[in-house]
């Protein structure tokens, strides 16, 4: 009898995203493992090219749920570049302070879903609660919970009013406590370190052969992060540690995300202190003169990098985005020969993949056309705490 | 920018015919156009003896006659020089990265099936990201192709 291939995926083998997997099992053992990806793809970078440059950052934003702001400032970094414009300073700590919050929303997310492939529940359930503070903080500075919006060429739309500092300290200080209580769980509670020690192991070596990137790379001991080795933003005026664990595992890829978060705490109260005065954005020409750049950033999941070249129009003549994944999707494979089946759902998870913005898709969302009464975020939240008042679900 | 200089007077020195062909755009950021047949002895020569490890990804172009293909390389200490190469449209042949870099797969299926440039030596596999009923000979990231706005099957918008 000759081989056979058990397929896994393309609907939901790990995340609620597609991907396909095709696995050459021996017994219960992972022999070799093949991926499919492209389940997404929509075709975003042509769409860019048929867009004005203030069109494509709101395209772009869309390219993920989750890093939708690493993906805009990636791509406006680009551009403003080309443009020879001067970000000033104050809307450089603003995008940074957004994009150090959106790590804390995207790391908390990613924990929950670790504890939820290896049947920890709570975790979940606690570190999903603990999201919603920052998800509000979010919300309070730029509107939106996702997909914020806060950018534009040359800056940011919107200021962070020093009213709001406190606000976001409070936040900050009770996210703290809590992951104080997340780096017990990891590195004490023995049913999660048992599930994910020695699992998806991936050596220094091939981390460096395959250009891994991210969290991935950074626990399987290669210090790499672009915001040390090439900073942008705010930055280079931040003291921060790049987070590093020689144990290149699953387990390695919880603690890295884990004890980055609390860089993170640091690294917003270093923004809010040190916040400087002064205008918010630049005024950006409509048509941006011909010219090439490349941008990277250190998106949660990894290095996100962008290519822009513009040829004198308001349009650009190409836009490409590598989302981290893409480069670490390789490596995946490695990870998973001779584990089990069984951990092909947390192996894969602790690369912390996202498949739309590897494959660059756009979420479309009906507006519903009847309605054009405008809620602000409290009436927003009595509303739903109304609506299930009546419903006998108190909060 | 005294690195890239460095980098700059290096290749130089090593490959006379990337003379007049670098340029700095700003510090750890580094430009070069380099013929197809030089091109595997730069990269090794980038690889081994200058610290470029990191193929961060492959960029495909259409460049009207020819087809470019850029190689966005780093270092550990963030400069990076993206290596320009052009093929002609009529022939678009460039070798496969994936012995120096394997994790360059992906990125060479994906200038494969976008640009229909040819990749010499990639292992057989999964393409990326099309669909595999995707008609042959369509590339969508060339600048003629457009796409069909008519609707081929299912419900047209006034039923």
């Amino acid at each position: 009898m000759g081989n056979v291939f058990i397929p896994i995926g393309p609907q939901h083998p790990a995340l609620k995203e597609p991907a396909s997997f095709r696995i050459l099992l021996e017994g219960e053992k992972i022999i070799e493992a093949n991926v499919r990806l492209g389940y997404n793809h929509r075709g975003v970078e042509k769409a860019c090219e048929e867009r004005s440059f203030l069109q494509d950052m709101y395209l772009l934003e869309r390219v993920c749920g989750i890093c939708s702001h690493s993906h805009s400032t990636c791509f406006l970094q680009a551009v403003e570049e080309i443009a020879g414009l001067e970000v000033p300073p104050r809307a450089q700590y603003i995008r940074t302070l957004v994009a150090e919050l959106e790590r804390i929303h995207s790391h908390l997310l990613w924990l929950g879903v670790a504890g939820h492939e290896v049947g920890f529940d709570s975790l979940f359930m606690y570190t999903w609660r603990d999201r919603e503070v920052v998800m509000d903080i979010l919300a309070l500075l730029t509107g939106n919970r996702v997909n914020y919006g806060i950018n534009t060429i040359g800056g940011v739309r919107r200021d962070v009013t020093p009213d709001k500092y406190p606000v976001i300290l409070k936040a900050i200080d009770t996210l703290e406590e809590r992951t104080k209580y997340y780096i017990q769980i990891a590195t004490e509670e023995m049913s999660f370190i048992k599930r994910l020690a020695g699992v998806g192991r991936l050596s220094k070596e091939d981390v460096e052969s395959m250009c891994v990137v991210g969290p991935t790379g950074r626990a399987s001991g290669v210090a790499r992060d672009a915001r040390r080795d090439d900073p942008y933003a705010a930055y280079g005026d931040l003291s921060f540690k790049v987070i590093t664990d020689d144990h290149c595992d699953v387990y390695g890829r919880a603690v890295v995300r884990v004890l980055e978060l609390m860089e993170t705490y640091s690294m917003v109260r270093q923004l809010l202190k040190n916040m400087p005065e002064g205008p918010i954005t630049v005024k950006a020409p409509r048509k941006i003169p011909a010219g090439e750049a490349v941008s990277r950033y250190e998106a949660p999941r990894g290095e996100d990098l962008h290519y822009v070249r513009a040829n004198g129009t308001e349009k650009p003549e190409r836009v490409k985005v590598r989302a981290p994944t893409l480069a670490n999707v390789q490596a995946v494979k490695k990870m998973l020969e001779n584990y089990y089946l069984a951990d092909i759902p947390i192996v894969v998870a602790a690369i912390d993949p996202c498949f739309s913005c590897t494959d660059r898709t756009v979420a479309v969302s009906r507006l519903d056309r009847g309605s054009t009464e405008l809620m602000d975020w409290e009436a927003l939240r009595r509303y739903s705490i109304d609506w299930y008042a009546r419903r006998g679900v108190r909060f | 920018m005294a690195k890239e200089d460095e980098i700059l007077q290096s290749l130089t020195k090593q490959f006379s015919a990337l003379e007049g062909k670098i340029r700095i755009q700003r510090s750890r950021r580094m430009w070069a156009r380099v013929e197809p047949a030089d091109f595997a002895s730069v990269l090794d020569y980038m690889r081994n003896k200058l610290g470029f490890v990191i193929l961060c990804t492959i960029t495909g172009l259409d460049e009207g006659e020819n087809l470019g293909v850029l190689y966005h390389l780093a270092r550990e200490d963030g400069i990076m020089l993206n290596v320009e190469v052009y093929v002609p449209k009529a022939n678009p042949v460039v070798q496969t990265v994936t012995p120096i870099f394997p994790g360059a797969d992906m990125y060479e299926r994906e200038i494969v099936d976008l640009l229909g440039i040819k990749v010499e030596g990639l292992a057989p596999g999964f393409r990326y990201p099309l669909t595999d009923d995707w008609p042959a000979g369509q590339y969508p990231l060339r600048k003629d192709w457009k796409l069909d706005p008519s609707p081929k099957t299912g419900q047209t918008e006034e039923s």
